[in-house]
């Protein structure tokens, strides 16, 4: 596509970022900092009207086909958990960025950047993994790299998979589309993969039976997009959980989200791990989870034919979308009030207070 | 400040000269300290801070205020809305 | 969850709070003096549903937050040693100190730590003999028994790897400043559940015998706090001053006998520094003697180091309650979770950061109010 000239008023530059010069962790965690650095140092530096509608995934018209193209990262610790491991998150990351554009995923690449001693037995059940995933979603690994880094340089293993699909006609999904009424449909419980992780942290393990929801979500998306075509918006609410891309699409969209509470439904296993470490599961990283943000004539027709697919039987309309209050994302708590909900600055940690 | 879970013991034993205990919170179980409880047993609930157990919760006492409340949210209900809302 | 979800009905709240109105004949103000408290009623939403005339000020019990500057700052200088492995308390890694943070120190290469007991602290201890593990005990009353056991515990078994860099308060001292000012404006005192779960409440008896004022003990979920408010507005109505006990599901008058022993075995009392407001006299613990040999504050010689508090921040007015976070002219401007200036947006707990999260979008309303 041309370079259209851009007008004086939109340049900006790289600018670097203030307090301390240091990366932190919660530059990755997905809330406040990592949309900070996004937004201070990688958009100015790549501006372009694909990345400018900052969705999951950029969607890039060839030829009168519109190609849906992502990349994803994973560094997950540890690298087998319960419900998945690396190699099955890294197929169904990559395939649900793509399914939020309204894609249906066609072909990933895989780039492994592996830690010097690495047992190859780990390597060898993290690349069936992968194998099992990509074959089970339907898609195929077409290109590949491999790096090996010193012993110390790495998380034993950290994986790239970047994925093509192709947006079906009449589909254009975006996180600038939420408009005053429409409806916010949720597929499932919160919180699970954040607090699988966690519950095998050192230092904070604790017991459950809680296994991560990591899973592909592109015939769940299918489904809803064949009930309706009403639906503006598709976020799965990974780091950063709810909260997070709630935010993202208000603040996209210019159009305030109230959710209701007691409408979000919550693995009780998750809400014990939250109560007992003071979190909040609406900041708790989900991997098989979606938003869609639907026209009101539309919820029910949709929520319907999320709770037809497997991963979508416990879908609930968890709010609404208001012109009240713009940007921001409110919540009815469960004994009445509304308050704000926050896009975190870093990742949530626990408390004791 | 301290943030306090109440919890229910499933089991009990000695390491290392303390008294711990499997305590579980909504489906998750972590191990607690049991040393400033020694009056809880099995089946009790504790209300559980930073990993220790700091007090046995009073079943009856919960109960009570439970009541209480319980007959306040009839009352109110009989009695209509308040008179200012704010 | 048992004795949690219970807490949290809908009807039992809109009742308390239609009695609350009910109840209150004019305007009082009132205190939660503790950060978990603050954090419900923000959390919730609890002060929409109070009469407008009823004030809740959002006290200094939020232990994150008022861990004085320079201790941060001697934390930071031990967890920057490469021979260390320093373990903490999540939310306290976010604390600025002078010049840095837990995170940053973290970012740079430290071995810092997140643990959710001091237990795990030692655990850590014993896994890792060649390494100096330090625990960072900062707490209130509710906390002290805990970390005074893992010392204890680290003697008993001989892991002179193990030390705490303790920065313990204490709660009455803290309520006594605040009664004492001549500015204050609290009238009725909510005290810290958990920290009376500890220790009783017979201090209690003697800050509301000697200041005149009703204090209700009160719990963490939101028809405890509610229930709180209606038991203090009634003793104020009829001009009573009594110390009531709302959390009797945990709280017993003498508090908990065996964890208060382990405290004075461990700890004894000494000056504190708040951040924010200052030295209290006899607020805070600090290791005995005996236990000198895990204290990390003289293994690692960093006593010394002091440091100045920024003079913009108004946090000493916004704890008292002679402020609200909105009246700070940098709130949500220059201070802000992510570059907190002063101690209450430190932590979700601390008044300013409970305003900046959850309350927001009431602020204009409350401007023109």
């Amino acid at each position: 596509m041309a370079d259209d000239p851009r007008p004086f008023d939109s340049w900006t530059c790289p600018a670097p970022l203030s307090g301390g010069g240091q990366v932190l962790l919660g530059h990755g965690s997905g809330g406040k900092l990592s949309a900070d650095l996004v937004r201070d140092l990688f958009l100015p530096a790549f501006h372009n009207p694909a990345l400018a509608r900052m969705d999951d995934q950029a969607i890039l018209a060839i030829n009168g086909l519109r190609l849906a193209f992502t990349t994803d990262s994973f560094v997950v610790k540890p690298l087998f958990f319960p419900g998945g491991d690396i190699g099955s998150l890294a197929v169904h990351g990559t395939v649900n960025d793509l399914a939020m554009g309204g894609a249906q995923p066609l072909f990933l690449s895989a780039a492994f950047i592996i830690e010097e001693g690495l047992p190859m037995e780990t390597l060898e059940r993290i690349v069936a993994s992968l194998r099992r995933a990509a074959a089970d979603a339907g898609v195929q690994v077409v290109t590949g790299d491999t790096k090996v880094v010193e012993k110390g340089s790495g998380d034993g293993i950290f994986i790239n998979t970047s994925g093509i699909g192709v947006v079906p006609d009449g589909v254009a999904l975006s996180a600038d589309q939420a408009r005053p009424g429409d409806r916010i449909l949720l597929s499932g419980a919160i919180g699970d993969h954040g607090i699988a992780i966690l519950a095998q942290r050192e230092g904070l393990e604790f017991e459950s039976t809680v296994a991560s929801d990591s899973a592909a979500l592109h015939t769940l998306v299918a489904g809803m997009l064949g009930a309706s075509k009403e639906i503006r918006c598709l976020r799965d609410p990974t780091r950063g959980g709810v909260s997070s891309a709630l935010n993202e699409i208000a603040g996209q969209s210019g159009v305030g989200v109230e959710l209701d509470e007691r409408a979000i439904p919550v693995r009780e296993e998750v809400r014990g791990a939250c109560e007992l470490l003071g979190l909040d599961p609406l900041y708790v990283a989900n991997e098989g989870k979606l938003l869609a943000i639907v026209a009101p004539e539309a919820a029910e027709s949709v929520l319907s034919a999320m709770r037809r697919h497997p991963l979508g039987a416990q879908a609930a309309i968890v709010g609404s979308v208001s012109a009240a209050h713009p940007r921001t994302v409110t919540m009815r708590t469960v004994v009445g009030p509304t308050r704000i909900v926050d896009m975190l600055a870093g990742d949530q940690l626990p408390r004791i207070c | 400040m301290c943030l306090a879970v109440p919890g229910k013991i499933i089991d009990t034993e000695e390491m290392d000269g303390i008294r711990l205990g499997r305590v579980q919170f909504g489906g998750i179980t972590r191990q607690a300290c049991l040393d400033f409880v020694p009056e809880a047993q099995i089946g009790d609930y504790v209300m559980v801070h930073v990993g220790f157990a700091i007090s046995r919760v009073d079943e009856d006492e919960a109960h009570r205020t439970l009541e209480l409340l319980r007959s306040l949210d009839l009352l109110a209900g009989e009695l209509g809305p308040p008179p200012e809302t704010p | 969850m048992k004795y949690i979800d219970e807490y949290r009905e809908e009807g039992i709240a809109r009742s308390l709070a239609a009695r609350i109105a009910r109840r209150a004949t004019r305007p009082w103000c009132l205190m939660e003096i503790c950060g978990g408290q603050t954090h419900t009623i923000m959390r919730y939403g609890l002060d929409d549903l109070l009469p407008a005339g009823l004030r809740l000020v959002h006290g200094p019990g939020c232990p994150v937050c008022v861990t004085p500057l320079e201790t941060v700052d001697r934390a930071i200088e031990i967890a920057s040693r490469p021979d260390v492995t320093f373990v903490s308390y999540g939310d306290m890694l976010r604390v600025p100190g002078s010049k840095l943070d837990l995170f940053r120190v973290k970012a740079a290469g430290g071995d810092v730590r997140v643990v959710y007991s001091p237990m795990d602290a030692l655990a850590l201890a014993r896994a890792r003999r060649g390494r100096k593990v330090v625990f960072f005990g900062i707490g209130f009353e509710t906390t002290a028994p805990a970390n005074a056991m893992a010392v204890f515990q680290a003697r008993r078994e001989g892991l002179d790897n193990f030390s705490m860099l303790v920065s313990h308060v204490l709660v009455p001292p803290a309520i006594r400043m605040l009664l004492s000012s001549p500015r204050n404006l609290v009238q009725g005192f909510i005290a810290p559940g958990h920290v009376c779960t500890v220790v009783g409440w017979e201090e209690y008896e003697a800050l509301a015998r000697d200041f005149r004022v009703p204090i209700v003990v009160a719990g963490f979920e939101p028809a405890d706090l509610l229930e709180s408010v209606l038991m203090l507005v009634a003793q104020l109505e009829e001009v009573r001053t009594e110390v009531e006990n709302q959390y009797a599901r945990s709280v017993r008058r003498e508090g908990n006998v065996a964890a208060k022993d382990m405290i004075g075995r461990v700890f004894e009392v000494c000056d504190r520094k708040w951040r924010g407001i200052g030295t209290i006299p006899g607020s805070g613990l600090r290791l005995r003697q005996e236990f000198a040999a895990h204290d990390a504050e003289k293994l690692f010689g960093v006593g010394g180091i002091s440091a100045e508090e920024p003079p913009e921040c108004i946090s000493a007015e916004v704890l008292q309650g002679l402020k609200r976070p909105t009246d700070c002219p940098v709130f949500g401007l220059a201070c802000t979770p992510e570059h907190p200036m002063g101690a209450p947006m430190v932590s979700s707990e601390g008044a300013c950061a409970a305003y900046y999260q959850y309350r927001r979008h009431s602020i204009p309303r409350e401007k023109e109010a």
